[in-house]
């Protein structure tokens, strides 16, 4: 058949992806390539050049060089081949305030060339899945936040999509809200979707990525599972230590060479080392007195300052 | 719970859609939005055309038939009609294609939405554009029938009135919808409702002939699609057609509507493209 990659495993490869407007580089050449059936994540600040690189995944923004293939199609030539069998949950919702829940699925599902019988069918389904059933009559407009990203996350599955594309998906969400979606997005994955998604939030890349690539600056600094890049980049035990000052510098040399290495932080130190208890004990027994101490272990949030030398969401 | 994805079988290629699926799928879409409003729009579209029946044809048209005989030798209110029921296709063009495609460009976005699914941006166009000629029919077919009840048309050839008033709708909808689409907020449709809709309606041979226009202001009717579908409109309506002035009209009519197809495709193009 026309169109499948030739290692058919493979549903997207991307080679030094480009994306300038004007003078401004969004994406500067990047790499990358996509499984079927894993869960595969871009993190980076905001900037970093994640929307960009999803709204050409989406083959809704023409790449400005490089190469990019998506079921093995190139989106130059394929778009609307290539959006048949994508699932696309932008960063704002886009939903018609002024039609219904139910309503908002079928207008969509026409889109794909769905009969009417077919996203009435469909919709039930995904309503019991996003759990909106009872509000199915409802306007969309009066559904709290949450509510409206589960519905946009219905809507992108009613053409049962191989791929979903879901561009920050619980930015603004209350935590609680974010873990039921959480939880549905695990669901879709044990049900064989491949998921893309963007965040700036290490949890969710570490609850949800099987693999990632972290982005700064619209280039890919690292690329991996999150035990991967933890493990490569960071160590296991993370020692936080805050002192009674306006900078915690003048504290990192007398703790230097305690743990691996030292980040000042505008508010407190962060020692990394294999070992945070025995770091700990350590910086202690140089008579040195924090006003507190906390032992944890590495997170990609680690990882993104040590490659960048910044924090993710400031 | 069974599986979202059991029903639809294998994963792959899709058969794709035919250009009228994609392009009904929009219309639909359009539809589905304007029946929560199309009570409220069917009565303001009865109102208005009957206010200005009452005003220009019979009270206007009262004084001139009494002073001056009508117009060109037929009563006033035969003189103004056709020419009302173009004007309005004109507004209904204009509102149609204004605050509701910013909306969709900028506050709903369900352009990108629509952008993000297998169709196409010459789908959402059509599509689009397919509704607002929905509206214009439904208002052009109430004000005709209204206009008629009150004897605005000597002849059948009225019912020429209808087709005329679409094609001078869509000669208005498709450069709005080009002009709409570089907009960065409504601002700019003030400046499109009185720098151009008001005097259009006030000079295009509307509710006097344009020969009483001082000679030098007579040539911006000739460019202006309302002069064109009024006069088209009048001559069916009157059974005055001249066969080669009518080609005319329709010929300048169906100029604007391919040109503005081309420069609202390009307005949409780079708008939404990024």
């Amino acid at each position: 058949m026309t169109g499948d990659t030739p290692d058919g495993d493979l549903l997207l490869r991307a080679r030094g992806l480009t994306k300038t407007f004007g003078d401004f580089t969004a994406v500067d050449g990047v790499d990358f390539a996509v499984r079927r059936g894993e869960a595969f994540g871009f993190l980076g600040p905001n900037g970093a050049g994640k929307s960009s690189t999803m709204r050409m995944i989406g083959a809704v923004s023409p790449p400005s060089g490089g190469e990019l293939r998506i079921f093995g199609l190139d989106p130059s030539t394929d778009g609307p081949r290539i959006r048949a069998r994508l699932g696309v949950v932008p960063q704002q919702d886009q939903l018609d305030q002024e039609l219904t829940v139910e309503e908002n699925l079928w207008v969509y599902g026409r889109y794909f060339g769905l009969s009417r019988s077919q996203v009435r069918e469909r919709a039930v389904e995904l309503l019991e899945f996003a759990q909106l059933t009872e509000r199915a009559k409802d306007k969309v407009e009066p559904l709290s936040g949450g509510m409206k990203r589960r519905l946009t996350i219905a809507r992108s599955l009613i053409s049962a999509p191989e791929l979903l594309l879901l561009d920050e998906p619980t930015t603004g969400l209350d935590p609680q809200a974010r873990h039921l979606l959480w939880d549905r997005l695990f669901r879709l994955k044990r049900q064989g979707v491949t998921l893309i998604l963007t965040t700036h939030y290490m949890d969710e890349a570490e609850q949800l990525c099987d693999r990632l690539v972290v982005m700064d600056h619209g280039r890919i600094v690292a690329e991996g599972s999150p035990r991967q890049l933890i493990e490569q980049h960071s160590t296991r035990e993370v020692l936080e230590l805050r002192f009674d000052t306006d900078d915690h510098a003048e504290y990192a040399g007398k703790v230097a060479g305690v743990g691996e290495r030292v980040e000042v932080l505008p508010d407190r130190l962060l020692v990394y080392a294999h070992d945070g208890d025995a770091a700990a004990a350590e910086v202690h027994s140089r008579g040195i007195e924090p006003l507190s101490s906390l032992v944890r272990r590495s997170t990609l949030e680690d990882v993104f300052l040590h490659l960048t030398g910044r924090t993710l969401v400031d | 719970m069974t599986t979202l994805f059991e029903a639809r079988g294998a994963h792959g290629e899709r058969p794709s859609l035919t250009t009228g699926e994609r392009i009904g799928s929009v219309l639909e879409y359009q539809l589905a939005v304007n029946r929560r409003t199309w009570r409220g729009r069917i009565f303001s579209r009865f109102l208005s055309p009957v206010f200005f029946l009452l005003a220009m044809g019979i009270g206007l048209g009262g004084l001139v038939d009494d002073r001056a005989g009508g117009v060109d030798g037929v009563p006033y209110l035969h003189f103004v009609v056709p020419a009302i029921v173009a004007v309005q296709a004109m507004w209904v063009a204009i509102g149609e294609s204004t605050f509701p495609v910013l909306g969709n460009i900028m506050w709903d976005r369900m352009y990108d939405t629509m952008l993000g699914t297998p169709l196409r941006l010459r789908d959402l166009l059509a599509g689009h554009v397919l509704a607002v000629v929905g509206h214009i029919i439904m208002a052009t077919l109430i004000f005709v029938g209204v206009a008629a009840a009150f004897g605005g048309f000597p002849t059948w050839g009225a019912v020429w009135c209808i087709p005329v008033a679409v094609l001078t709708g869509l000669a208005f909808t498709l450069p709005v919808f080009a002009f709409t689409a570089r907009q960065e907020q409504d601002g700019g449709f003030n400046i499109l409702f009185r720098m151009v809709v008001t005097p259009l309606m006030l000079f295009s041979g509307t509710f006097f002939p344009v020969a009483q226009l001082p000679v030098v202001l007579q040539p911006i009717a000739w460019v202006t699609p309302l002069w064109h579908g009024v006069e088209a409109g009048r001559a069916l309506s009157l059974g005055r057609v001249d066969p080669p002035w009518l080609l005319l009209h329709l010929g300048v009519l169906v100029t604007f509507v391919v040109v503005g197809w081309v420069l609202a495709e390009r307005s949409f193009t780079r708008r939404l493209i990024k």
